[in-house]
């Protein structure tokens, strides 16, 4: 996992500068940054207080997925709904069942934000903030519950208030104002029933606020600090990620993929390269900034066949698959037979949108793993591309 | 008799040979390469053997099949998608489904549309018996083992070991036991679309038991992605082939049933860890189920199948939706094909010539004339799912033949809550109202 740390703590370095872990340090809340334009869509800065909450180490979660720290009774529709916001790149609010390494669940406010490019609008990070509920509220039947805080009075110092009613009890333990709105719940007939974490729990208005503001204050922080660098961003999208550039959906599901492979768009002037993999950037030696945009051919050199690019060109006119060896060159110059697959990649309209191409170096050909010969996996990088770019462009999202 | 006339989807491009007069003419050898008795016992398949986790804790992501780092890509979705692609490659399909048109429909719902004129044949149509849900295998029918053996994928079969295994080759043994197999659907409605076809020699009837349901939620946790579902329509509810088959493929963006809103109605007995919830849909145009939970992936199984054995015994029509890698199963109880038969169901929807099963009850609707699909709107999708769900009456009579079969209990209903609901602030006077004065208590 080293090179991935170093490349994660790089990237987010590059973008804020090396001082902004400490200003982030500073904030007291609990939250996370992820970045969905690395494999995994990983966290890459994790707060103090998230790691307390959690108690984790922070080796132990920079790299990895927010899903690990899902369990068994965390709500499935709940986590698909937060999936849903990641691929539509908006902002969204959600109470969720989390767990500590120890292994205890715990209820929590989730609120989520994109953090845009100011240049080209495309999405840099997700900043998570998790906002623990104290309070459980049990909820049953037609009377729903919520409790009201007044803010003026949260300040105010805490006055606990307990109602018991004959049938039920109900606890808080944290603050509320009398004369205000209290708690009420209706009663469930299953009174026996024990405490537990499943019950879904809503937050109240003064942790939604909590949240809120945390999300206010990381924002500064990560404006002020991109400043440093030059590369600004946003809390708001303005202008549209156009240029060919994908969305964070389709980043992040791509991403899924191991294998070393281009996606070049088929309907700009002279198909330029949109995505690049990890495996092609470790294969060729060119970090991605120097690959997205151009066409392919400068893999190409002195020694490569022009047949065969011609073989290639014409496939791709033709809207073909193929599959060549061609001969291509490394960024340090040195070079390698690779053995190709083309294909061509339909969006949701049905027509071509992308060329997909899977590069395998001719030494590693005929490794088999598990059954799956390299030619298969070239075929399964094609299939997963297809389902992604078909899928994510079919369009309207809804409410 | 009840029976609708349709025209049935070509799954296999040896189905439109398997009228009884080729079958006649067959008799005598085939060499055809199929999976009947004449050539499978001597051929060798591609196997897939899968680590059996029947018995084993039903685990949150943290232990799937990524070390929480970076989730790759599982094991058996290489294998799918790379061989599914090769067969793209080899013709095999009748169309390229991913030049077919889709779109999310606008609204509340989400509903998908896509226009495919090439999935329906122009035949005369056949009659389909479908006042039984329950009917015996019948030989001179189109069956599976009719199939080529270049449309199946490989084998899909429990492992003993420790971890799944693939093999590109290996022989198949009839008397090792009877292969399930992977097959593709050469009409298909997405891409990656399979057929999961349990003992296929053994010719079992479309209906459901426990093992076959067992084999099918391996299969969806197997592929470990949230976007691959396997689904199963019983006759009477849109299967045209009778003989024990799961249909499966990949759709990223998620079903409108999946992101309806649930309320918990009943759950099995036992300790809270190890309890089956099981829920009814809300504000969705069909009434159905939701089973979730259990401690060991059979807990959950053997719910839903036991519910199913049940229904099909009492003769209604179903379809199952296995959702989130096998987590989520969705019972749908439907009646539309007997509404079909009695003439019950409006002559405009019957022309949209869709056909509800479990893919298209949970919103994914394949359409065949370029108008319906330039005008395909939510309204039309919910007008077309209202004449599928059962009324509330009859809903609550399966609800009592699933808490039976699957020995459950009756919980009482409270709305598992959705998180953007609103609730109006109550005041303290309401609260005084509400409860009885002499309950409360301050402290």
């Amino acid at each position: 996992m080293e090179p991935q740390l170093g490349l994660i703590e790089k990237s987010f370095d590059l973008r804020y500068s090396d001082l902004v872990r400490e200003a982030l340090d500073e904030l007291p809340d609990c939250f996370t940054i992820t970045d969905p334009c690395i494999c995994g869509h990983p966290i890459v800065f994790a707060s103090k207080g998230f790691l307390k909450m959690v108690g984790y180490s922070k080796d132990e979660v920079i790299g990895r997925n927010g899903r690990i720290f899902q369990g068994p009774e965390t709500d499935r529709r709940s986590v698909m709904e937060i999936r849903e916001a990641i691929r539509e790149e908006r902002a969204m609010e959600i109470s969720l069942l989390n767990y500590r390494k120890d292994g205890t669940p715990f209820w929590m406010l989730f609120q989520m934000c994109p953090v845009f490019s100011k240049e080209d609008g495309r999405v840099i990070n997700f900043v998570g903030v998790q906002v623990p509920i104290l309070r459980k509220l049990r909820l049953s039947g037609n009377g729903i519950v919520r409790s009201e805080m007044s803010l003026r009075d949260a300040g105010n110092g805490a006055r606990e208030t307990v109602f018991r009613c004959c049938r039920r009890e109900v606890c808080s333990d944290s603050i509320l104002e009398l004369g205000r709105v209290s708690c009420l719940e209706s009663v469930s007939s299953n009174d026996d029933r024990e405490v537990d974490n499943n019950e879904p729990c809503e937050a109240s208005e003064l942790e939604k606020t909590k949240a809120g503001t945390a999300i206010s204050n990381i924002l500064s922080v990560l404006t002020h600090y991109s400043e440093l660098t030059g590369r600004l961003v946003c809390r708001k999208r303005y202008c549209l990620s156009g240029n060919g550039q994908l969305g964070a959906s389709l980043n992040i599901c791509l991403g899924r993929i191991k294998q070393s492979f281009v996606l070049t768009d088929a309907l700009s002037p002279d198909m330029p390269i949109v995505y690049a993999s990890e495996g092609f950037l470790k294969l060729t030696g060119y970090a991605r900034h120097e690959v997205l945009g151009r066409n392919c051919r400068f893999l190409s050199g002195t020694d490569t066949d022009p047949t065969t690019q011609f073989q290639i060109k014409e496939c791709i006119r033709s809207q073909q698959a193929c599959t060549v060896r061609i001969l291509n060159y490394r960024k340090d110059r040195t070079s390698f037979w690779n053995f190709l697959h083309i294909s061509p990649v339909r969006n949701a309209s049905g027509k071509v949108a992308f060329f997909v191409g899977i590069q395998i170096d001719d030494r590693c050909k005929n490794q088999e793993t598990n059954g799956l010969s390299p030619e298969m996996r070239q075929l399964s990088v094609v299939g997963a591309v297809k389902v992604a770019v078909r899928s994510l462009s079919m369009g309207a999202s809804t409410s | 008799m009840l029976t609708i006339k349709r025209v049935p989807t070509v799954v296999s491009n040896y189905q439109e040979n398997g009228s009884s007069e080729d079958l006649k003419s067959k008799a005598h050898g085939c060499g055809r390469n199929c999976l009947g008795n004449c050539c499978l016992p001597a051929s060798n398949l591609p196997l897939y053997v899968f680590k059996n986790a029947e018995h084993e804790r039903v685990e949150g992501d943290i232990h799937g099949s990524c070390n929480g780092g970076c989730p790759q890509m599982s094991f058996l979705n290489n294998h799918l998608l790379g061989q599914w692609e090769d067969r793209m490659n080899r013709g095999l399909f009748r169309y390229d489904v991913t030049s077919c048109e889709t779109k999310v429909i606008q609204g509340k719902y989400g509903f998908i549309a896509q226009l495919n004129e090439g999935r329906h044949l122009k035949k005369r149509p056949t009659e389909f018996r479908i006042d039984k849900v329950l009917q015996p295998f019948d030989e001179n029918k189109f069956n599976f083992t009719k199939v080529g053996q270049e449309e199946v994928l490989f084998r899909f079969e429990p492992n003993k070991g420790k971890t799944s295994v693939y093999f590109p080759s290996s022989p198949v043994d009839l008397e090792k036991g009877s292969p399930s197999v992977i097959a593709i659907n050469v009409s298909p409605i997405e891409y990656g679309h399979v057929l999961l076809i349990p003992r296929l020699p053994d010719r079992l009837p479309q209906r459901i038991d426990r093992d076959s349901l067992l084999l099918a939620l391996h299969f969806a946790k197997e592929a470990s992605d949230p976007f691959f579902r396997v689904a199963y329509n019983s006759l009477g509810a849109f299967a045209t082939i009778n003989h024990l088959h799961f249909q499966a493929y990949y759709l990223a963006v998620p079903f409108p049933i999946e992101k309806a809103p649930t309320c918990r109605t009943m759950s099995s007995k036992g300790p809270y860890e190890t309890r089956v919830v099981v829920s009814k849909l809300l504000n969705y145009p069909v009434r159905g189920f939701v089973f979730e939970g259990g401690c060991k992936l059979h807990d959950l199984c053997d719910a839903v199948a036991s519910s199913c054995i049940s229904l099909q015994n009492n003769n209604i029509p179903f379809n199952l939706l296995i959702s989130d890698r096998g987590k989520r199963i969705f019972l749908l109880p439907q009646c539309y094909a007997e509404k079909q038969a009695r003439g019950e169901v409006n002559q405009e929807l019957l022309d949209t010539q869709v056909n509800p099963a479990a893919w298209e009850i949970s919103g994914h609707m394949v359409l065949k004339h370029r108008k319906d699909y330039d005008e395909a709107s939510e309204q039309y999708a919910l007008r077309l799912l209202a004449e599928v769900s059962l009324s509330e009456e009859r809903f609550q009579e399966v609800k009592q033949l699933v808490r039976e079969a699957a020995n459950l209990q009756s919980d009482d209903e409270y709305n598992i809550m959705q998180q953007e609901a609103r609730y109006d602030p109550v005041t303290t006077a309401q609260v005084a109202s509400h409860l009885h004065q002499g309950c409360l208590v301050r402290h």
